[in-house]
């Protein structure tokens, strides 16, 4: 006993306040992208064949957009024409509350989540209990969200909660690209959710499909399914975006 | 009569003698029961070809694999009556390519593709045992954490569990599927995908593949901060699988400091490319990260802050009785039982296997640096959480002697227009965390993937987890689950 006693003492506290001191964040984080103003046609062709997701694409005005939700944030298009059109900072902030907020052109920055209105701000701005649903997550969505449970994040201080059964739940948070094969059991745990319910994508593939867009076995993202209220862009997310992106659904950034 | 080879490699497939069925047959059971693991077992059908399967055997003792193959009808007589471990992939041969094993004694489905006539999925004939007093559990495919889904049917006399079935197939995004015909630009975020938590591992054995196909040399340099990866994933991994462990027998100072230095874990391999997973840091030709000297020293003194803090955390679970009294004897697997049926990683160190990628068929920088086998002779939930106790002592040792010898060269070298050799067989090997991942490749005429088969270690561990928890109460099962740790999205592919 007196030796746990000790260990607790040299652990020290390790909570770390929201938001996130600079340091807290790694320095290679690739977050939220810009785009160069005024890019060579070369230089862009170059940065839209480079992307394996077609994340980014030429839009009515012939002007260069990148669609956050299909995004896996692996850098090829900085890589293909470095410095010159597409830039990752490192803000981590990045959840938006509708598919069309998600997309970034040199004139327009993504429109990042607002918080929920009226009865709904009332019923779930203090307290939200979600029920989490992986629906062929490759358990990096599925950690970096049960991380938040960590004393590191202490998902409790913010009135969050992970509950295990939907009849407690305020919401569901999904990740994966909904394979057919939990289609069914991702739409009953749904079902059970008494209304008003939210739904949360996390992840590239709840929001797109991910690196699985297009395979018969998947259904492209939850969108589709269920209408959706959050989604937070990334593969995975940081564990400060789907942080930061709950607390805006809630009101509290 | 064979081609024998060391991991990685390529080999031409017409050097792959094509033996009668007796003969193939033979050859896996003979080499099964002289130590040897059957690491893969496919079927390779090409349109309008004749379809052939190819094992892959692993020979620990030589350090060397030996790939065999023989021409398949519809059926053959299944090995698995006289050679247990074979029993998932005649099932998976039997779904993927539809060649019958004949007498399979357990030829249900494996993933439930979803294809017009096939079962849809938890749909199997479960086994049942009926009596008295006898009931059924059954969990799943939603449970009540944040994890991933699968479907468990225990059958019970009062609290002993007499068998545990697991049904899995709920995660099948059909990325084997995929693989055909790439590399291609989404291939390698499949490999980071395959088990999202093993993203360094997966990819690694992809990349260390492609090189051996496209005869490219890596940079020493890329090979260490390979390793420092692939060992930085171990650590927090295993972390948290103690921290986990702690959790469910409700020790909670070891379960919520566990639970905070894994993150710090995760934390480092973000400091080398910005994902907490590794996402990036992988490519075919070395590593699209370099650590330079501030960025070294900043790793260094994180490591050296999470040693003291992991020992101390780790250190109350072995100093605690009760904690002890709840691991020990808890889900016990023989080392009969795990040769028998190819288990592998620390769950197989945990029955006193020596087996270990790293050791037995090193790759790598593992060639040159090598950890020595962390193995325990109980089989039970203690020696699995003990080996991985070890395992985390020997890659926090490892990670730093590699830091302060980190080889002074490139990171990469180019592979953007790599040439992959045609007509061929690739294998790579690598010890993941959960244990032996392999990766083999037949390429077409134009070197393109004519098929890609993944291996993660969850496709021979998972039964593993059922058969430790025979004659175990149910109350056990998290415990038992925790202690294996396996992946649903790696065997569902």
């Amino acid at each position: 006993m007196i030796t746990a006693l000790i260990e607790r003492l040299l652990q020290g506290h390790r909570t770390q306040p929201f938001p996130p001191a600079p340091d807290a964040l790694p320095d290679r984080l690739r977050g939220m992208p810009s785009i160069a103003s005024n890019p060579s046609a070369e230089d862009c062709h170059r940065c839209i064949a480079s992307c394996p997701m077609q994340a980014i694409s030429l839009d009515g005005n012939e002007e260069m957009a990148i669609d956050l939700g299909r995004c896996l944030f692996c850098g090829a298009c900085e890589e293909a024409a470095p410095g010159s059109v597409i830039r990752f900072s490192n803000d981590y902030r990045l959840a938006s509350g509708a598919r069309d907020n998600m997309i970034v052109t040199s004139r327009r920055k993504a429109i990042l989540a607002e918080a929920l209105k009226h009865e709904s701000l009332r019923l779930f701005g203090r307290s939200l209990k979600l029920r989490q649903v992986s629906a062929g997550g490759c358990n990096a969505c599925e950690a970096d969200t049960n991380v938040l449970n960590t004393l590191a994040f202490d998902l409790g201080r913010f009135g969050i909660q992970f509950v295990a059964s939907p009849r407690h739940a305020d919401g569901l948070l999904v990740t994966g690209p909904v394979t057919e094969n939990m289609r069914v059991a991702l739409l009953k745990t749904w079902e059970a959710i008494p209304s008003p319910r939210l739904v949360i994508a996390v992840g590239a593939c709840a929001i797109s499909g991910g690196p699985f867009a297009g395979h018969p076995e998947v259904h492209n993202g939850i969108a589709h399914i269920v209408p959706v209220d959050l989604f937070v862009p990334g593969c995975p997310p940081n564990p400060w975006t789907i942080l930061d992106g709950l607390l805006r659904l809630m009101g509290r950034v | 009569m064979s081609a024998t080879f060391r991991n990685p490699a390529v080999i031409p497939i017409a050097e792959i003698p094509v033996l009668s069925f007796a003969v193939f047959r033979s050859c896996i059971l003979d080499a099964v029961s002289g130590g040897s693991r059957v690491s893969a077992l496919f079927c390779h059908a090409p349109e309008g070809q004749e379809r052939r399967l190819f094992a892959l055997l692993a020979h620990p003792g030589q350090n060397t694999l030996e790939a065999v193959t023989t021409r398949v009808g519809n059926t053959y007589p299944a090995m698995t009556p006289v050679c247990p471990q074979v029993h998932l992939f005649e099932r998976e041969m039997a779904e993927q390519s539809s060649v019958i094993p004949l007498d399979h004694p357990w030829l249900k489905p494996v993933r439930f593709p979803n294809r017009p006539g096939a079962a849809p999925v938890g749909r199997t004939d479960f086994y049942t045992v009926e009596g008295d007093q006898v009931h059924e559990v059954a969990v799943g495919p939603v449970h009540a954490g944040i994890i991933e889904p699968g479907h468990f049917r225990f059958q019970c006399h009062g609290e002993t569990v007499l068998h545990l079935e697991i049904s899995l197939g709920y995660q099948h995004r059909g990325i084997e599927r995929a693989l055909v015909n790439g590399p291609d630009a989404r291939t390698i975020h499949y490999m980071e995908t395959l088990a999202g938590d093993t993203t360094i591992g997966h990819t690694m054995a992809y990349c260390q593949l492609v090189e051996a196909l496209g005869s490219i040399r890596l940079p020493l340099r890329a090979e260490a901060l390979r390793a420092i990866a692939l060992e930085l994933e171990r650590l927090a991994n295993h972390t948290g699988d103690l921290g986990a462990l702690a959790a469910d027998i409700g020790y909670l100072p070891t379960a919520s400091f566990c639970g905070r230095i894994r993150g710090d874990f995760l934390n480092m391999s973000a400091l080398l490319c910005g994902s907490r997973f590794g996402r990036g840091l992988v490519r075919p030709g070395g590593v699209a990260f370099d650590l330079e000297s501030g960025r070294l020293q900043e790793l260094k003194k994180r490591l050296t802050a999470a040693k003291r803090d992991v020992t101390g955390a780790v250190k109350l679970l072995w100093n605690d009785p009760s904690v002890l009294a709840r691991l020990e004897d808890t889900g016990r697997l023989s080392v009969e039982q795990c040769r028998e049926l190819g288990f592998v990683g620390p769950a197989a160190r945990a029955t006193g296997m020596e087996q270990d990628v790293r050791a037995d068929l090193p790759f790598g920088y593992y060639r040159f640096f090598q950890i020595p086998v962390a193995s325990m002779p109980h089989g039970d939930v203690f020696a699995r959480a003990y080996v991985r106790w070890i395992e985390i002592q020997r890659s926090l040792e490892f990670i730093l002697n590699t830091l302060s010898t980190l080889p002074e060269e490139h990171t990469s070298c180019d592979a953007s227009s790599l040439h992959l050799e045609p007509h061929s067989l690739a294998v790579s090997l690598v010890e993941g965390w959960r244990g032996e991942i392999c990766h083999v490749a037949i390429t077409a005429r134009d070197g393109k993937f004519a098929q890609y088969k993944v291996v993660d270690p969850s496709f021979h561990n998972w039964h593993g987890l059922a058969v430790a928890m025979r004659n175990g109460q149910i109350s056990d099962f998290p415990l038992c689950n925790k202690s294996f740790n396996l992946s649903y999205c790696g065997f569902d592919l």
